[in-house]
């Protein structure tokens, strides 16, 4: 008898039963559409933040100053320095300030940056209208301002706010530029921020210094390396206190989220893993009161020349076509639930073929694993014991 | 029993000992019969004779405790689970008493089973399946499921399927026991019909007018087996 025949033999037996059929491929349905639906919009998910991590730019670093005692700052000059390492392409040091900017009747809660001309190279700031900080206003000490796109509206509408002019803190200051929608990542929206220069900050908030350097680096590929000069420098410049300051990677970052999703993956797998253990079993519970109610087919079978294997291969057959078609139909559900839920809750899934083999392969082998003990049960079965059975 | 023709069955001083209930039942005590091919042999006996043991012995679904049994040049008795299947495949067809038709299938695919199990490729299984139907006069019924055929008919599939596989030796038990008397009639004419056209047959039955068609007739009693007329073989 080859696999064929007895595919066929098996697939009209399970037909003769829908509703038993239905309900004893339930568990390894629900487990299998467990597994694609929740992986497809895992995936999609990790994906999304992983490009907005990205878009941060890999090449980036982040240093931010504690201090030590009561010098909780690095002063400006000394943040310049750092563009000096080897690695180190540009340097943009920042203070930022909580303040309220009045325009007209409006005014808003928003951080106040104090920086310089290469702060818009590094964190990625498009120009929409007019120009960026330059070094003549940070030398001038000139009362000048980049509006972020979202306090821009909130403060002036739909109107042009360049050649207008803002009250920060008490001071009137001219907006020269207009920055172009950059859109939220981890941390919050990236266009409620007023731009101004460092050393205009430092004199209007009565403040010194630096709590944040934005550093880009040549090569992203040497990030590491570069990592490791800035702290051996900035623990000097602390007079060798690694606490005064962290170096914050975008690399690592993603390392750590990637971490946290293959973390999560492993956990969905476990639970998938379980649904179709049990799955297995309401199998195996079926195919062995199956074997009990066909043991007189089993009798005529035998008596006219099947052999202990013919009968063996009929039920695991049955058994892996029944896990089988309960892995694709789950397979079918994952996607449709992964496009619903795409298309309801506006996230990106991702089909992974190799999850969705595994799985399905996995439905399969469950099929056969628990298919072996009825399926031996039925063929070890004795002719004439089989065709007395009533 | 001495001819020239080597007998096709040829059962020596075969016993059967089943424990039930703490005693050893004699099922078949030195029981011997030789079949020649052609043959027509009815076995006959009450219920509790011994006949269903034989009919699973000579039907190799059962193995004798001791003696031996040549079936068709090969000794059978100490054969495998496995050689066995293969064995009753090819050597027996079986009538049974219920028919034992599979409900699920059509005739034809009833018909077609023992060729299945035996490697028959499908298109020349069809061919066979549907001659041996034809042989029984159902060929113009090959895709009724047992359900919607009468007994007889149900019984004359079962034939053909006992017969779609040319084997040496066809074993029926009781096969009119579950008929009425019109179509049992019917069954052991063509019973006869296929013993004039060369089949072996060996019938078991308790019915005397059924056993009366056979060329031979065999009593068997508590395990033993005699001749007409009383003589043991």
């Amino acid at each position: 008898m080859n696999v064929w025949q007895g595919m066929k033999m098996a697939i009209s037996s399970i037909l003769a039963n829908k509703l038993r059929t239905l309900l004893t491929m339930l568990g390894i349905i629900i487990g299998v559409t467990a597994v694609i639906a929740l992986v497809s919009i895992g995936q999609g998910t990790t994906k999304a933040v992983t490009d907005q991590v990205q878009e941060l730019g890999t090449d980036m670093l982040t240093v931010n100053i504690f201090g030590r005692g009561s010098d909780t700052s690095l002063s400006y000059e000394d943040a310049m320095k750092l563009a000096q390492t080897d690695g180190v392409a540009s340097v943009a040091p920042a203070s930022t300030q909580n303040s309220t900017v009045k325009h007209a009747s409006t005014d808003e809660q928003v951080s106040i940056v104090g920086t310089n001309a290469a702060y818009a190279d590094i964190r990625d700031y498009e120009l929409l209208q007019g120009r960026f900080l330059s070094d003549v206003d940070l030398d001038y000490r000139l009362k000048v301002a980049v509006l972020g796109s979202v306090i821009a509206e909130e403060l002036f509408g739909e109107a042009n706010p360049v050649g207008d002019w803002i009250t920060i803190n008490g001071s009137r200051f001219k907006v020269v530029g207009l920055l172009q929608e950059k859109g939220s990542s981890m941390g919050g929206s990236n266009d409620e921020l007023v731009l101004v220069p460092l050393s205009t900050a430092e004199r209007v908030f009565r403040s010194v210094g630096v709590s944040t350097i934005y550093v880009q680096v040549e090569e992203s590929d040497k990030i590491e390396q570069t990592v490791s000069t800035l702290e051996a420098q900035l623990t000097k410049l602390f007079r060798g206190n690694a606490n005064a300051f962290t170096i914050f990677n975008q690399q690592e970052l993603l390392e750590t989220f990637s971490s946290i999703s293959n973390t999560m993956a492993m956990a969905l797998g476990g639970i998938a893993g379980i649904s179709l253990l049990v799955g297995g079993i309401g199998i195996m519970n079926i195919m062995l009161v199956s074997v009990t109610e066909r043991t007189r087919e089993i009798g005529i079978r035998k008596a006219i020349g099947a052999k202990k294997r013919d009968i063996l291969y009929q039920f695991l057959i049955e058994a892996v076509v029944l896990s089988g078609m309960g892995g694709l139909l789950g397979l079918g559900i994952g996607v449709g639930i992964s496009q619903a839920a795409s298309a309801l809750l506006h996230i990106d899934v991702v089909y992974s073929v190799s999850v969705m083999v595994f799985a399905f392969g996995f439905s399969v082998i469950i099929g056969i694993v628990f298919g072996l003990f009825p399926a031996n049960k039925a063929a070890s079965l004795k002719p004439i014991d089989a065709l007395r059975y009533e | 029993m001495r001819t020239d023709t080597e007998p096709l069955i040829r059962i020596s001083e075969v016993s059967k000992q089943y424990r039930m209930g703490g005693e050893t039942v004699h099922a078949l005590a030195d029981a011997s019969l030789h079949v020649l091919p052609g043959d027509f042999v009815a076995i006959i006996g009450p219920s509790g004779s011994g006949k269903s043991t034989l009919m699973n012995v000579i039907g190799c679904l059962d193995t004798p405790t001791s003696g031996s049994y040549w079936l068709d040049g090969e000794e059978v008795s100490l054969l495998k689970e496995n050689r066995l299947a293969t064995i009753r495949n090819r050597k027996i067809g079986f009538i049974f008493q219920s028919f034992h038709l599979l409900a699920k299938l059509s005739a034809l695919e009833n018909v077609e089973l023992p060729l299945i199990y035996r490697g028959v490729s499908t298109k020349l299984r069809k061919e066979l399946a549907q001659e041996a139907l034809d042989k029984v006069g159902l060929g113009d019924r090959v895709h009724h499921r047992p359900v919607e055929l009468s007994g007889g008919q149900q019984q004359r599939v079962a034939i053909a399927r006992a017969l779609a596989g040319n084997p040496p030796i066809l074993l029926a038990d009781e096969p009119t026991g579950a008929l009425d008397s019109k179509t049992s009639v019917e069954v052991m004419e063509l019973i006869q019909d296929l013993n004039n056209q060369g089949h072996t047959i060996v019938l078991i039955t308790h019915d005397l007018d059924v056993a009366e068609q056979a060329k031979r007739v065999v009593r068997i009693q508590d395990g033993r087996l005699y001749a007409e007329g009383g003589v043991q073989v």
